[in-house]
């Protein structure tokens, strides 16, 4: 079946379950593979990781900071750790001690941070982190995967084991289209996937954005708007190549994220290709405001960050030749 | 080691404490002379380490969470012989691999690299962890700045360390009393430290830092006492050893201009003169 098939027919899953169920992959390749909790075992899907080795799963309690800062020492000793919260407390809360204590001495650390993103839904702004792609983009050897399914966040979680150095998986609370077959899915770190050819428009898409927007350019095809979907699924270090080839290729730049416009795809695409490619770039994300309580879906009707959302940002665009 | 010998060494450390935050017009004398005899104990009798081989796979770690007292750390790992003596006049020199703050990707010797405070504990602690989980019996070291435990995060790693009972992780607090801001007991309290510590679930002991007979009991008590990690409260004089830098706030962050370090080098040498005639 196609993609577009698969957003449509399957069954969704959030992409935190993939965190939780590689990690239980991992643990039995190698022993050295631990997961570190705030308390929140049950929600970042480590809990499964805690059935399966009880000795090798530490609950540090509601304490990010110090999870940090244990998944340090642990890794200066030949652990490989995976901390593990919503992104708005690990990459948040604890930004200071992923700057200094993971990211200054490049430790091998793996940052799995779930409900990321405004599809936290119905507990609101203070739980929604939208900053913390911005947040991690600034940490020099920071590694940033945002993935956009279940099979590539599985993908994602081994690539991080796979690399050496301190690596952000960014995860959803929210159920979403699986676009890929586990079989024939090849993750390339590093590397965006063309998901649609186009010549019209490059839209970028990242995370749960990423099936809205192949939804999205079906509906701008019907209006003979041909856009070229692409799938950035690491955000650091960008695949400046196919940004740039793709852009060149249109001449009509988009990105697509759920998170801030600033600081995250939108600003890495438009930092790119100011120096290599000046060309116009609309960041469709979340502007500059905070979010509020509601259920998911509603939310990302209401930021435009569903399907509708985006045809309709990209064709009013293209209409006005804005 | 003798105690003479130590005491010996401790001057050392503190003449090259003088001499590289001097050269360095930068640095912070006060909190790494009065740990100067802790890091002296810790690195010449404490620490199972070897200088050839830092990164050996089962040394004892020490973690130096108030890591803006590097140049204290520094001329113990110098003259313990991690890396010449020479190197320490380059400290926090553009270029140079001595860092303001301990940096472990550059500096042979050091276990983490610190210098955000609060953060270091927790390091020291995973390092306990990991050295449970893997049956091995090395044991992890970390010093704590007593303005230091002002930090929350402090007492994050504390809770973790106690439920674990971490009985391979000795803390300790130089206590020289002062902060930049003045005396820790007045900028924001935190006694009573060992109180404090024994609600975390630690053995709590209380020693005179700059007494090396009194560490030498204290750190073997801590070797024997089992089921819970254990904090040493060391009571220090911040500047320890330099007669103008002695419990002199002022001197927490600053360098010694070309006639202070002149006095301060006169202070020591007397110091080192009056050892050899005991």
């Amino acid at each position: 079946m196609s993609i577009i098939e698969n957003i449509k027919s399957r069954k969704k899953v959030a992409t935190r379950e993939g965190y939780g169920t590689t990690l239980v992959e991992l643990g039995k390749e190698d022993n050295n593979v631990v997961v570190l909790d705030a308390d929140l075992a049950a929600a970042t899907r480590t809990g499964v990781f805690l059935e399966s080795f009880p000795d090798r799963h530490i609950n540090c309690g509601i304490a990010e900071a110090n999870m940090a800062g244990i998944a340090a020492g642990l890794a200066v000793c030949g652990k490989i750790p995976f901390i593990s919260s919503f992104a708005m407390f690990v990459a948040g809360r604890a930004f200071e001690q992923v700057r200094n204590t993971i990211g200054y001495p490049h430790l091998n650390v793996k940052i799995g941070a779930t409900h990321a993103g405004i599809s936290v839904g119905e507990d609101g702004a203070s739980h929604q982190c939208n900053e913390d792609i911005a947040l991690m983009r600034a940490i020099p050897g920071m590694t940033i995967v945002n993935p956009c399914d279940y099979i590539e966040a599985k993908a994602a979680v081994r690539a991080a084991y796979e690399q050496d150095g301190p690596f952000y998986l960014r995860f959803g609370r929210l159920a979403v289209p699986v676009l890929y077959d586990e079989e024939d899915y090849q993750f390339e770190l590093g590397k965006g996937v063309v998901l649609r050819e186009g010549k019209d428009v490059s839209i970028f898409a990242t995370g749960l954005c990423v099936a809205e927007t192949m939804l999205a350019a079906e509906r701008l095809a019907e209006d003979g708007i041909d856009a070229e979907v692409i799938n950035i699924h690491t955000i650091k270090p960008l695949d400046d190549a196919l940004v740039v080839a793709s852009a060149s290729k249109t001449g009509r730049v988009f990105t697509v994220e759920e998170h801030s416009v600033i600081g995250g795809l939108g600003s890495a695409v438009s930092e790119l290709l100011s120096e290599k490619h000046p060309i116009k770039v609309t960041r469709i994300g979340i502007q500059d405001i905070f979010g509020e309580s509601g259920p998911a879906l509603e939310l990302l009707h209401k930021y435009g960050l569903d399907a509708e959302g985006i045809y309709q940002t990209i064709k009013a665009a293209v209409l006005s030749n804005k | 080691m003798n105690k003479l010998e130590l005491q010996k060494i401790a001057v050392e450390v503190r003449k090259e404490i003088i001499a590289a935050t001097h050269s360095a017009k930068a640095g912070h004398p006060g909190g790494s002379l009065s740990a100067a005899d802790l890091f002296t104990y810790l690195y010449f009798e404490e620490l199972h380490i070897d200088p050839k081989r830092p990164d050996m796979e089962d040394r004892d770690r020490f973690v130096l969470s108030k890591g803006h007292t590097s140049p204290g750390l520094y001329a113990a790992l110098a003259h313990r012989g991690f890396f010449p003596v020479e190197d320490l006049l380059q400290f926090r020199h553009t270029g140079h691999y001595l860092q303001g703050h301990p940096d472990m990707k550059r500096v042979p010797g050091v276990d983490m690299s610190t210098g955000s405070l609060g953060q270091g504990l927790s390091t020291a602690v995973g390092m306990a962890l990991a050295a449970k989980m893997d049956g091995k019996d090395y044991r992890v070291y970390a010093m704590c700045g007593d303005g230091e435990i002002q930090e929350g995060q402090i007492w994050e790693a504390a809770m973790f360390a106690g439920h674990h009972q971490l009985d391979n992780l000795v803390v300790i607090v130089d206590h020289n009393k002062l902060q930049i801001d003045g005396l820790v007991g007045e900028v924001c309290s935190p006694y009573p430290i060992d109180q404090k510590f024994e609600a975390f679930q630690f053995y709590a002991l209380t020693i005179d830092g700059h007494d090396f007979d009194a560490m030498e009991e204290a750190f073997a008590k801590a070797r024997e006492l089992k089921g819970k990690p254990t904090v040493i409260i060391a009571n220090t004089v911040k500047g320890n050893g330099v007669s103008f830098m002695e419990n002199e706030p002022s001197w927490h962050g600053k360098a010694p201009n070309d006639a202070e370090c002149e006095i301060a080098m006169e202070d020591l040498r007397k110091a080192g003169e009056a050892l050899c005639q005991s």
